[in-house]
């Protein structure tokens, strides 16, 4: 199996400009790691073609894989998205690892929220229902384990190339020029203002 | 660059570089007068703008700590980010949208418009608008504002379209692509709008006007302007005669420095200016620098605020074009059968997807959030802005629980909307949903305000030292040296985006402080 990471190491930031994610992981690496989650991204997806295979890996640094896999299914549970492959979710378990390994306290209360899940789901969270998972949820609302994660969510999901692909959203436009050639004002399912109110663009 | 001498004290010392301070500083150096400009943020350029939300947050904003408290949503969502400006040169000029109205007549006399009103401390204005008419012509010039001194609008994208329909279909008719300090046509130097769709992370283009590419250049022109970034202001200090004397500040190596001033004007924007007063108060001044009325950090406005975002069945893109293009007028004026006094505008408005997921509902989640992310393509986004009503209880105060890195107490911002904004926001709510409506949406989404853009009124002017910090050219009644230069000196917000006003007020003041330096006054 070619497996990626789901980002470059180290690079807290996603990339500028279209670059893909890449880095083939070696199997040296795999091992240094306590945790590692695995997934796909189905073929045909718009967001294979941000990848160099469809198949990823996350190796964990302060996190088992158990842990992993269900704040994953916790990230999915807060915002579900059919349209999102498990590699976007993964993107949030990859910051709240390294949030975790930077700070013991935090990676205490994952590991205990974790735990709070597996309990409040009646067992392993990340196997359960839907209808069990979002009951589980909604369970923990107001407590910092909660806090923390979905405000991670909130940068780690959507502030990256995969979901901007998946939403239609094109990120930067100063490389193309903007939009004043390229659809700034192609809406035709409405009447076009007048051009009192909307006078035409000056191309030079 | 000229540079002047740390002991030379008769240059006009400018805290801030943006719209007041970066206007000013121009003003003053094209009558000669020389200035240095003391600017607490980093350089930065077109080309070095970022076409990404949250990378051009990071590289512009003004992220020291703050802190917040008060009934408003804000507390609570953003409780360490009241504000959203800027800690860069041409300070909040690069983040702004472009949007430049002229004050209504009333808004100037609010007190006598609305009378006394419970728990609002209303004030006229020490200035009417015939007398601020021939400023706002020159601020316009300067800026190229569209529909203004023969600028053609910009075009409308297809977020305006949205709008124009719905407000139309409404009866609404002051409806199109507003008076935009954004080129639409080459001027001044400057390209036309290529429609980046990036208005709020600096304008890579340079279309839109920012004082950091138009007037700080044609002021470091004149051999005037001795401009210093990353250069953070801690205390204005004084002499015995009760005369601002020079300011400390440390510099880009974090060294402090003094530097002499014949003049001190402060242009912090509505949080740090009536905080600097208040951080150097003295043996002499022990409320803090032109403070005798009390009123140094009180009144603080952010304008009424509130968004609307609406899903259609068929695509907008919203983001594609300048963020805010276009306008609709007709709530902007007064009329008290709505339930409240006061009037707002409504103006497009788009995020981007890592935004819209931080802003659309602060806090939420769930699948009705996922469905409006997922929905980003066809969402179309309005913001609503409005006159907000002074209070003297909502005021930036020092926040001795908390100190910044030079070890001096952080503002804390305060804030509980009056009933009358939220009686205005519910109407505007209201009618950003018809608009939409009637375009045919098949949903609507009332998003609470963002942090705020448009902070004022802390250091107000008035006629009467007793219960105001400046006159109407914005020099303080206690300390004749020493003046407001920003959005501070607002007496009330108007219901406009407020960047025209201050522009046209800092060159009316660079005026006053001329003709007051030629005649020996200061």
């Amino acid at each position: 199996m070619q497996t990626i990471r789901i980002t470059a190491e180290g690079a807290s930031e996603p990339s500028v400009g279209g670059a893909r994610p890449e880095l083939p992981l070696t199997r040296r690496q795999f091992l240094k790691g306590s945790g590692v989650l695995f997934g796909t991204i189905a073929i045909g997806s718009p967001l294979a073609m941000l990848a160099p295979s469809p198949a990823w890996a996350l190796e964990l640094k302060a996190l088992d894989s158990r842990s992993g896999e269900t704040l994953l299914k916790f990230g999915r549970t807060l915002y579900p998205h059919e349209t999102l492959p498990d590699a976007v979710y993964a993107l949030l378990v990859k910051d709240l690892d390294a949030m975790a390994g930077a700070d013991p306290k935090l990676a205490e209360q994952l590991r205990q929220g974790v735990l709070e899940l597996d309990q409040a789901a009646g067992g392993a969270f990340s196997k359960a229902s839907a209808a069990k998972q979002m009951a589980a949820v909604r369970a923990l609302e107001g407590t910092p384990f909660f806090a923390t994660v979905r405000g991670k969510c909130v940068t780690s999901l959507y502030d990256n190339e995969m979901t901007w692909v998946a939403f239609g959203y094109p990120g930067e436009s100063w490389s193309k020029g903007g939009y004043i050639a390229r659809g700034f004002q192609d809406l035709k399912w409405l009447p076009a203002p007048p051009e009192s109110a909307s006078p035409p663009p000056y191309m030079g | 660059m000229a540079k002047f001498g740390f002991d030379d004290d008769s240059v006009v010392v400018i805290i801030g570089s943006g719209a007041g301070g970066g206007t000013l500083a121009n003003e003053l150096c094209q009558k000669g007068i020389k200035v240095v400009v003391l600017e607490a943020g980093a350089m930065q350029s077109n080309a070095s703008f970022i076409n990404d939300e949250w990378k051009s947050f990071a590289q512009l904003a003004w992220l020291d700590a703050r802190t917040t408290s008060g009934s408003f949503r804000l507390a609570k969502d953003f409780p360490g980010l009241p504000a959203w400006i800027c800690k860069t040169v041409g300070g909040t000029t690069t983040h702004w949208a472009g949007a430049s109205l002229r004050f209504q007549e009333r808004e100037f006399k609010v007190r006598t418009q609305y009378g006394h009103i419970e728990g609002a401390n209303l004030m006229d204005w020490p200035l009417e608008l015939r007398e601020l008419e021939p400023w706002y012509a020159k601020a316009e010039d300067k800026m190229g504002v569209t529909r203004t001194h023969g600028i053609p609008g910009l075009p409308g994208n297809n977020n305006f379209k949205v709008m124009y329909a719905g407000a139309s279909k409404l009866g609404y008719k002051d409806v199109h692509t507003g008076n935009m300090a954004i080129n639409s046509q080459p001027r001044d130097g400057r390209g036309h709008c290529l429609q980046l769709g990036f208005c709020f992370q600096g304008c890579k283009s340079g279309a839109k006007w920012s004082t950091l590419y138009t007037e700080l250049p044609k002021a470091e022109a004149t051999g005037k302007l001795d401009l210093r970034p990353e250069s953070h202001v801690t205390r204005i200090e004084h002499n015995a005669a009760g005369k601002v004397s020079g300011v400390v500040y440390f510099d880009k190596d974090g060294k402090e420095q003094r530097q002499k001033a014949r003049i001190v004007c402060v242009a912090g924007n509505s949080i740090e200016t009536p905080r600097l007063l208040l951080l150097s108060a003295s043996a002499m001044f022990k409320d803090g620098l032109a403070n005798s009325s009390g009123q140094v950090g009180r009144n603080y406005m952010r304008h009424m605020t509130g968004s609307v975002y609406a899903a259609f069945k068929d695509p907008v893109h919203m983001y594609r074009g300048t963020t805010m293009a276009g306008i609709v007028r007709d709530e902007a004026g007064l009329d008290t059968r709505r339930g409240f006094v006061g009037g707002y505008e409504l103006e497009t408005l788009s995020l981007g997807v890592p935004f819209m997921a931080a802003f659309l509902d602060p806090g939420g989640w769930g699948p009705d959030f996922a469905w409006w992310m997922e929905h980003y393509t066809q969402l179309a986004g309005m913001w609503i802005v409005g006159e907000d009503m002074p209070r003297e209880t909502n005021r930036i105060t020092l926040n001795p629980k908390v100190k910044d890195k030079y070890g001096n107490p952080v503002p804390n911002v305060h804030f509980d909307d009056h009933p009358n904004d939220i009686a205005m926001r519910d109407h505007a709510y209201t009618q950003g949903e018809r608009i939409y409506q009637a375009a045919g949406a098949i949903r609507t989404f009332r998003t609470p305000p963002y942090p705020s853009t448009h902070n004022l009124g802390t250091c107000r002017m008035g006629a009467s030292a007793a219960d105001s910090v400046c006159n109407a050219f914005g020099q303080t009644h206690d300390i004749p040296n020493l003046f407001i230069s920003d959005g501070s000196q607002f007496t009330t917000g108007g219901a406009e985006n407020p960047t025209l006003t201050i522009v046209a007020l800092a060159i009316r003041q660079a005026d006053h402080i001329a003709s007051q330096m030629s005649r020996k006054a200061i």
